[in-house]
């Protein structure tokens, strides 16, 4: 069989893909820094003794995480406008990513959270700390480290998540391909290094998220 | 608020997502038991086909799968319809995340049994079918239902390769302006919501079914705090 493919080509698009991965990169870090962030906050919400507080946070928690990622860009693009809340396509995307991903680290946050043993609360209430001690001084501390691995993990899948920002007109990886394939309908070079980028990226990073997991199994 | 052909175009997107999925499930259960017990193989090199096939999937995502696959594999003389192009990726997709899950409920059955199989004299097929698969399929099924709401949610990609589901139909009918957006896509967002509870309430229905007269504890969900 004769594959069309044409090296010279592939060559020449590599700097625009480059361009596109560069945004996506940037687009995953926000997301990230947003995920980290509000996980923590839904998993401490979802403790709280206050069922008006943990009811609400878990529901929005299931509902985030039970409806594609897709539909929420869109709402997030096209329906805050009509409430007056505006941001650009690349930073609509992030926070999506960012608030998609927080349900999924929230998650992540409470199985380290119910790691700790009770102990250490009633051993924090006998010391007279209080509650904002108890948290950052003695729970957090003890449930962070063990999630570390889980967290890189949900650290890939929101880089190889990324690519939906396209669909709101971002331009990253997946959209500068779709851009090169409809400008010279050439599409075979372009979508297969945007695949070979993507795996250039996610496989390094998923062995490294391995490695941490062994070394963090042994300590 | 949605007047009639509004909510028709819902019901079919909505029709179209429900009948992806189902097949895409298909597709992807039957290659995840296969690469699941692939990965259990003694021969090395049907191990290092599955790695590969595994790595390749969880390594890049959906998206850019079902690009590839619709739109640069026709030029090497592939053509698939846009349906077809959703349930292959889906379901390869699913099907590489399911392998771990049939892997790991594998080896979590007792050693022991495996070894009462062997000395029954039962064959290979006779040990997974009647010994190792009834006792596994209970630690599955959780995260088995985990990965039928990823496919679920998924599925929306598709509207992207022209396919019109119920992500397309938001998108139709938010350009052609019948309908508020923020009712448009909050509607669509229930719709989803509620498919994925459906799914939910099957798998725990099918974890009922699957653990009656096993001599197993339910396996427990959520620990309360």
């Amino acid at each position: 069989m004769n594959i069309p493919w044409d090296w010279e080509f592939a060559i020449d698009i590599i700097p625009d893909l480059l361009d596109g991965l560069v945004v996506t990169v940037q687009a995953t870090l926000v997301g990230i820094s947003i995920a980290m962030v509000l996980g923590l906050v839904f998993a401490m919400a979802r403790r709280s003794q206050s069922m008006l507080v943990s009811r609400p946070v878990g529901f929005i928690v299931e509902f985030v995480r039970s409806t594609p990622l897709l539909i929420q860009l869109y709402f997030l693009y096209f329906v805050l406008p009509n409430f007056g809340i505006r941001f650009d396509a690349f930073l609509t995307g992030a926070i999506g990513l960012g608030v998609h991903y927080a349900a999924y680290t929230s998650e992540v946050y409470r199985a380290g959270i119910e790691g700790v043993p009770r102990g250490q609360w009633e051993a924090s209430t006998a010391l007279n700390l209080g509650r904002a001690d108890t948290w950052t001084r003695v729970v957090l501390p003890q449930a962070i480290p063990n999630v570390i691995p889980a967290l890189g993990n949900y650290v890939i899948a929101m880089f190889k998540d990324a690519p939906l920002l396209s669909a709101i007109t971002v331009v990253e990886l997946l959209q500068e391909g779709n851009i090169i394939c409809s400008r010279t309908y050439r599409c075979l070079e372009p979508y297969t290094l945007v695949g070979v980028m993507f795996l250039a990226v996610s496989i390094p990073a998923s062995i490294m998220v391995r490695r941490l997991e062994r070394r963090l199994a042994r300590a | 608020m949605l007047d009639g052909d509004v909510i028709q175009s819902l019901v079919n997107g909505t029709w179209l997502t429900i009948r992806l999925t189902l097949v895409a499930v298909l597709l992807g259960t039957g290659m995840s038991i296969l690469s699941g017990l692939a990965s259990l193989s003694p021969w090395r090199g049907i191990r290092a086909v599955n790695r590969v096939y595994v790595d390749f999937f969880r390594g890049t995502s959906a998206i850019v799968q079902l690009f590839w696959i619709f739109f640069a594999l026709p030029l090497v003389g592939i053509s698939l319809s846009a349906f077809a192009a959703g349930v292959v990726t889906l379901g390869l997709n699913m099907g590489s995340y399911g392998s771990e899950v049939v892997r790991g409920a594998i080896l979590a059955v007792p050693k022991g049994q495996m070894e009462a199989a062997v000395s029954l004299n039962l064959s290979t097929m006779q040990r997974m079918r009647h010994v190792i698969f009834p006792q596994a399929i209970v630690a599955m099924l959780p995260p088995y239902g985990n990965l039928l709401i990823e496919l679920l949610k998924a599925t929306a990609l598709v509207s992207l390769i022209t396919l019109s589901d119920l992500a397309f139909e938001a998108q139709k009918l938010r350009e052609l302006g019948v309908a508020s957006t923020t009712v448009l896509f909050s509607t669509i967002l229930v719709i989803y919501f509620v498919l994925a509870l459906g799914i939910t309430g099957l798998v725990r229905l099918a974890e009922r079914f699957f653990s009656r007269g096993l001599d197993i504890r339910r396996t427990v969900r959520r620990p309360t705090p």
